[in-house]
């Protein structure tokens, strides 16, 4: 469904993401793990078009979605949820959700907008409750649902998650997976997820790939990779020894 | 037909290539990263993995031979630290240092998976029983069988080779329906029913894989008629990952390697140069999954030509065609490949020097021999008879004790044989 080939890119002068190549097929989650700096946020910007791709191709569905705009992208059924939980705090959740089905607003108008919401409502019942508060007096678990909320909002096929767990208390993080996962076995949606909580994530996903230093170093089944000890190695940093190899 | 794990035996072409780049371009990263050796053949050609952008520029990496895995003997060439290591092999196939193959515990499950998939093609399923006599340790295919048999979740019989009768009668009472051997075995257990009596309908037998040393048509019709049993060939590679790496489906019609895991290339062994599918020359495996021993354009020395047709089984994977013959002057019998230099060596510590000696592989009865000409020189000549045969006793006993079964010794004449032409391999595979 997504297919990545040898996409390079820059911040300035730095060579970030170096020949990434990775594919992921329709109806499955896949996790992209690694250490701070690694590439992965660039990846996924890379993907959903708010980063430029210096060199490289990037497929979705068959077509060159290389170099296109963010918002032609939404179109053609790729929503991001960004970083950070970038919500639009000092308004409403219900005003939230509404931005995010903008584009069902457009094309189908606004009683599809407003089933929409009702949708989201279903899937995550705390907003139904807080629909009328502002979204910045959110709890950090509940403006991390408004966030994926509004991302689905849109109706995507490929869903793009970045750090969904961050910051977050444990309990709300396994909240959230579970409704990661739930989405999935609902919906046949399509989960790109980076993560830094790689046991959280390989527990979720079908396959993942390690990222270390803007390249790949792994591919594998997740429950394959949460074995391995180069999955250790990219969070401790590639230049963790263990003891007996000092 | 039945498959294993069909989304990856059948996945097209451009998802093939795909998975591939994506798997290279990882192992390259890692191999770089953590073993010496790559990252030094690496830099003396100027190559950074991160650089590598298709299948093509791959084709300009350097190979690695057999020379260079024993160079790095013992953990040179692994690529995880020993404790992650769960299974170590290290079959003593030469004199110096053996061959170390490391496993991982993602390797072990890859290796069940791939011989899953074999079993599998040619009909193996749960309510089987699988018989597999193969010598454990030699080769280290039997415990990839096992854990390719209980995978499927068919009943494994691990068995070695050898006590014909009491392998017949397991075979007979435990209701086998599956036998791997080395053909060579099978015609063993083959002879030893014809001569007990025993027909082959007395056995639950309906399939056989066998491999681990060249055997023809012939050899497979014979197995085939005697036993009543499709006999398919299944491609081992020690170095990689003994059997699994490629095998026939019952199609018998070459053997497909699993290129989500491999990547196989032909090249000309002797200009090294990459040939077009279809034309025969040296099988050159990459692997794309092993954590533990990755190998890169990794030399095996055994002859194949590549098909990339599709096969009337479904499965997308290229086929190799059956492998017969060698182009490193290793000759295959037994399930045993030997050096001649390893059996040059044994004549020297013998004899003090090495003689001119000549080793003549050919087929009696359907099984392989292995006859090792020595030439007579003035160090090699006795007057008294006794002396004489006493030294072809010693002879026999050392390589024969080396291989691990009966070689003949014949002390022939200067001139016999031309000394330079070290192996004479007389059988057919038609």
């Amino acid at each position: 469904m997504l297919r990545l080939v040898n996409v390079n890119s820059y911040y300035g002068l730095v060579h970030v993401l170096k020949n990434v190549s990775l594919h992921v097929d329709k109806g499955e989650t896949v996790t992209l793990i690694g250490a701070n700096g690694a590439g992965k946020t660039t990846t996924l910007r890379s993907i959903s078009g708010l980063h430029s791709v210096k060199e490289g191709k990037i497929e979705f569905e068959g077509n060159d979605i290389t170099g296109l705009r963010a918002e032609k992208l939404v179109r053609l059924g790729i929503a991001q949820v960004p970083e950070g939980r970038q919500i639009f705090r000092p308004m409403t959740v219900f005003e939230n959700l509404e931005l995010g089905g903008n584009l069902i607003f457009k094309m189908h108008g606004k009683k599809q907008m407003k089933a929409g919401i009702d949708e989201m409502f279903d899937l995550f019942p705390i907003l139904k409750e807080r629909q009328e508060q502002y979204a910045g007096t959110l709890s950090g678990g509940e403006q991390q649902m408004l966030a994926i909320a509004m991302a689905l909002m849109c109706r995507p096929r490929l869903l793009l998650l970045d750090e969904p767990s961050m910051g977050l208390a444990p309990l709300i993080v396994k909240e959230i997976f579970k409704t990661i996962s739930r989405l999935k076995e609902d919906s046949d949606l399509t989960v790109l997820l980076v993560e830094q909580n790689a046991n959280a994530a390989l527990k979720i996903a079908d396959r993942g790939y390690v990222m270390e230093t803007g390249k790949i170093i792994l591919e594998e089944e997740a429950n394959a990779l949460m074995k391995n000890q180069e999955v250790k190695r990219a969070y401790l940093g590639k230049d963790q020894r263990e003891i007996w190899e000092k | 037909m039945e498959f294993w794990d069909k989304k990856n035996e059948c996945m097209l072409r451009d998802e093939i290539e795909q998975i591939q780049l994506e798997r290279l371009q990882a192992t390259l990263n890692r191999v770089y990263k953590n073993v010496r050796h790559y990252k030094k053949i690496f830099r003396e050609i100027d190559f950074i993995p991160e650089d590598l952008k298709s299948l093509e520029e791959f084709k300009k990496l350097p190979f690695i031979t057999r020379q260079d895995l024993r160079e790095n003997y013992p953990y040179g060439m692994f690529a995880v630290p020993l404790r992650e290591i769960v299974r170590l092999h290290a079959p003593a196939l030469t004199l110096d240092n053996p061959l170390v193959m490391g496993f991982t515990v993602n390797d072990l499950n890859n290796w069940g998976q791939l011989i899953a998939r074999n079993l599998t093609a040619v009909g193996v399923a749960r309510e089987d029983v699988v018989q597999v006599s193969l010598i454990p340790g030699k080769l280290i295919g039997p415990f990839g069988m096992q854990l390719g048999t209980e995978l499927v979740g068919a009943s494994a019989i691990p068995m070695s080779v050898g006590r014909l009768k009491s392998q017949i009668k397991i075979m007979r009472d435990f209701r086998a329906t599956i036998f791997v051997s080395t053909p060579s075995f099978a015609l063993e257990v083959v002879r030893s029913m014809d001569a007990s009596g025993i027909d082959a309908m007395d056995l639950s037998l309906k399939c056989g894989v066998f491999g681990s040393e060249p055997w023809g048509e012939n050899t497979r019709a014979e197995i085939e008629s005697k036993l009543r049993i499709t006999a398919t060939d299944t491609y081992s590679l020690t170095e990689v990952f003994g059997p699994g790496v490629a095998w026939e489906c019952s199609g018998k019609n070459g053997l497909h390697i699993s290129e989500d895991h491999f990547l196989p290339e032909i090249v000309d062994p002797v200009t090294l140069e990459p040939l077009p599918a279809g034309v025969e020359g040296e099988l050159v495996l990459t692997t794309l999954t092993k954590e533990a021993f990755p190998l890169i354009r990794f030399r095996t020395g055994d002859k194949a030509r590549i098909d990339y047709s599709a096969c009337a089984c479904g499965r997308t994977h290229c086929r190799i065609s059956r492998i017969f013959s060698r182009c490193d002057g290793i000759i295959v019998l037994k399930g045993t490949s030997i050096m001649p230099e390893n059996i040059g060596r044994i004549l020297s510590d013998i004899n003090g020097e090495a003689p001119n000696y000549q080793l003549v592989v050919e087929q009696a009865d359907g099984q392989d021999q292995l006859t090792v000409q020595v030439e007579i020189s003035d160090k090699i000549f006795f007057d008294e008879m006794k002396k004489q045969r006493r030294f072809i006793e010693d002879l026999h006993k050392a390589i024969s004790g080396f291989l691990g079964w009966e070689v003949k010794i014949k002390l022939v004449e200067p001139g016999t044989f031309d000394p330079k032409k070290q192996v004479v391999d007389k059988r057919s595979f038609e």
